[in-house]
């Protein structure tokens, strides 16, 4: 049976996901979004490029987002692991720069169960591990019509099959909406 | 027990505080602004030998002696050398006060002996002054007054119930008097508190009102006059002593609960919260153990604190036991109560505040941070990130045209022109430009130096490109070149 995009977005609570691509971060805020609750962003301190609050704004407050800046990334999965099994955070982001071996996607997988937060891997491609929940590849894909369009794949999914969407960001309902199929047909043609 | 006053005066503090510091070559005088105008408010001696005097202007010390040196006055600097001269005097007696900016008051009843008599103590205290580079002038009284005017006029002990001889010579002007009022006496021909000591004291009280006949009063004893002590500084420390060595993890955070119980009554009571703790743990080998303990907000709910130690005990090394604890609060604010709803805000939460604290312990407090918005239209500068701990979310994010939500420093792209090339190379991938949204024209601060807006304005422009990138990139037409600073998700 063909997952629907409903069963797999909003993130599964209690479980981490990865994502991978070049719309990694977009992908990210939106998910800060889609919770009412703090975040926590953690990454590595030597990084100089930043997220910003204002491109963050699209998508949501800027204000519940905390960053964590770790020295090196054993610290980053420490951190990630901590708050996630703290749980009064709903959503945990950590930018990871290496790969991430099975034991530590299986204990960061434990320490979400446990606190019931939802964990998200910012990953390089071919870096994730084989114990997340789902993992999407997303990249911005061009648009004659619209300035948000984004490919959203599905390469790893738990609990169903793969597959693909073009989403849009809708900027008045300040939600994410699948572009339907027949559309992206003329749009091809 | 008669009283005995001991008055201490330090006549060139200010710039013994600096002297000590740092050497000067040659005159040094500490400056101060004083009525419309610089004026030497001290002088080192050498300065003093050269003519100059106190409250002289600067302009005419500097005709007098062209090579003075001068530092300004810092009066906080000051008032915090009178505060460990005041801790220092503690040695003496427990009974210490304030006398001026300049001065102290020890009352030593009860407490000479201890040093061998007073002229034994006093001798003891110029000889630890003067080795640490302190100018003194001392004084030894039955009263408060007597005592200041000995130490500023006469320097000298007077015996104790003879006050009335020793201060008899000394003029006018030691009693603490207004200058206006010296003047005064002086015209008269009072001019030693002897003479005025022996005029009517009807005829006083009229001419001068009750001021003079006060300072006279309290100088010979007739009138008290109390020292007012400084009070100790609040300090948030307890401790508990085993009779036998304890190592087990457990056994100590039983005593850091205890320990803990005791503290935040107190800091309850002062209505203080605590950020720093640090707990030692003496070993009865001697080799201390101390965690410490720095909470992302102020707390004083023992609920709350004493399992955010738990890892810190885990991993202390308790060698053959530990057989003392203490607690210490390092660093202590003001928390006042606080309703418990509404007041805060949305991502407020007590639990938030204690994760915190657990992952500041690991990656340092300082290091998570939030974002605040920033008035800057500068796209780098429109936001700047600040330690949570120590900031709260406020403040809105302005309504600007769309920003990228990665940004980085600008990278040369190869184009010319004013509007955005359709073919491009950035990061080793090659792009067809399919919308371009723009200009957006950003001026630099030129109130602010930065050195990445040299290039003078900047034209941004938001590029889609067919393979999906959407860039955020900027012409400097002043100085024609394109550049990548950020990227759209």
């Amino acid at each position: 049976m063909l997952v629907r995009f409903s069963d797999v977005f909003p993130l599964k609570p209690s479980r981490y996901h990865e994502v991978t691509g070049a719309g990694a971060y977009g992908f990210a805020s939106v998910c800060c979004g889609n919770t009412r609750n703090a975040v926590i962003w953690l990454s590595e301190g030597w990084m100089h490029e930043v997220v910003t609050p204002l491109g963050l704004q699209t998508h949501c407050d800027p204000h519940q987002i905390l960053i964590g800046k770790c020295s090196n990334s054993t610290d980053v999965l420490a951190a990630t692991e901590e708050a996630l099994r703290s749980g009064v955070v709903s959503l945990v982001i950590a930018e990871l720069t290496k790969p991430l071996s099975l034991t530590a996607g299986r204990r960061l997988q434990l320490a979400a169960e446990v606190g019931g937060s939802t964990g998200l891997m910012i990953v390089k491609d071919g870096m994730g591990s084989n114990a997340t929940q789902t993992r999407w590849d997303v990249s911005p894909v061009y648009s004659s019509d619209d300035s948000t369009q984004m490919r959203w794949s599905l390469n790893k999914n738990k609990s169903g099959t793969n597959s693909s969407w073009d989403v849009r960001w809708d900027e008045t309902a300040r939600r994410i909406f699948v572009v339907p199929q027949h559309v992206q047909r003329t749009d091809i043609a | 027990m008669k009283r005995r006053v001991v008055s201490l005066w330090f006549p060139s503090m200010s710039s013994e505080l600096i002297l000590r510091k740092k050497h000067y070559e040659g005159p040094f005088a500490v400056v101060a602004h004083i009525k419309n105008g610089n004026r030497l408010l001290c002088l080192s001696t050498m300065a003093e030998q050269r003519g100059l005097k106190r409250g002289m202007g600067l302009a005419d010390a500097r005709s007098f002696c062209p090579e003075i040196q001068t530092v300004e006055h810092n009066l906080q600097a000051d008032v915090a050398f009178q505060n460990s001269l005041v801790r220092w005097a503690k040695r003496y007696c427990p009974w210490v006060g304030k006398s001026g900016i300049d001065g102290l008051y020890l009352d030593v009843a009860g407490s000479a002996h201890l040093f061998g008599g007073e002229d034994a103590m006093l001798h003891d205290m110029r000889a630890r002054l003067i080795r640490s580079k302190l100018t003194v002038r001392i004084g030894l009284a039955d009263t408060v007054g007597a005592a200041w005017a000995l130490a500023r006029f006469g320097e000298g002990c007077a015996e104790g119930g003879r006050t009335g001889q020793a201060i008899s010579a000394l003029p006018v002007a030691s009693l603490r008097i207004s200058a206006k009022e010296d003047t005064t006496l002086q015209r008269l021909g009072v001019k030693t508190i002897g003479q005025l000591a022996n005029l009517p004291r009807a005829t006083i009280g009229q001419r001068f009102g009750p001021s003079v006949l006060m300072r006279l009063d309290q100088a010979l004893g007739d009138q008290s006059e109390s020292i007012s002590p400084e009070a100790n500084p609040q300090t948030y420390s307890t401790r508990l002593t085993f009779p036998e060595p304890i190592g087990l993890a457990k056994d100590v955070m039983a005593g850091v609960e205890r320990l803990l119980l005791r503290l935040c009554e107190k800091l309850t009571q002062d209505m203080m919260g605590v950020r720093v703790l640090s707990l030692i743990c003496r070993r009865i080998d001697g080799a201390d153990q101390q965690v410490e303990l720095r909470l992302a907000r102020a707390l004083r709910d023992q609920q709350r604190i004493l399992p955010l130690f738990k890892k810190g005990v885990d991993g202390i090394d308790a060698g053959f036991g530990i057989d003392q604890l203490r607690l210490v609060a390092t660093q202590v604010e003001v928390l006042q109560v606080e309703q418990v709803a509404h007041s805060q805000t949305q991502y407020n939460s007590d639990g938030l505040h204690d994760l915190m604290t657990r992952l500041g312990n690991r990656i340092g407090l300082e290091n998570i941070q939030r974002f605040l918005p920033a008035e800057s239209h500068i796209p780098e500068n429109s936001f700047i990130v600040s330690p949570a701990a120590w900031s709260e979310s406020v403040g809105s994010w302005g309504n600007v045209n769309p920003r990228p939500i990665r940004l980085f420093p600008p990278e040369y792209v190869a184009a010319r022109g004013h509007r955005p090339p359709n073919r491009f190379n950035w990061r080793a991938m090659s792009f067809t430009v399919g919308r371009i949204i723009g200009p957006e024209r950003i001026a630099p601060e030129w109130w602010l130096e930065d050195e990445n807006w040299r290039h003078g304005v900047r034209d941004y422009w938001k590029v889609e490109t067919l393979e999906g990138h959407r860039l955020w990139m900027f012409h400097t037409p002043q100085n024609p070149n394109w550049f990548v600073q950020g990227v759209f998700a």
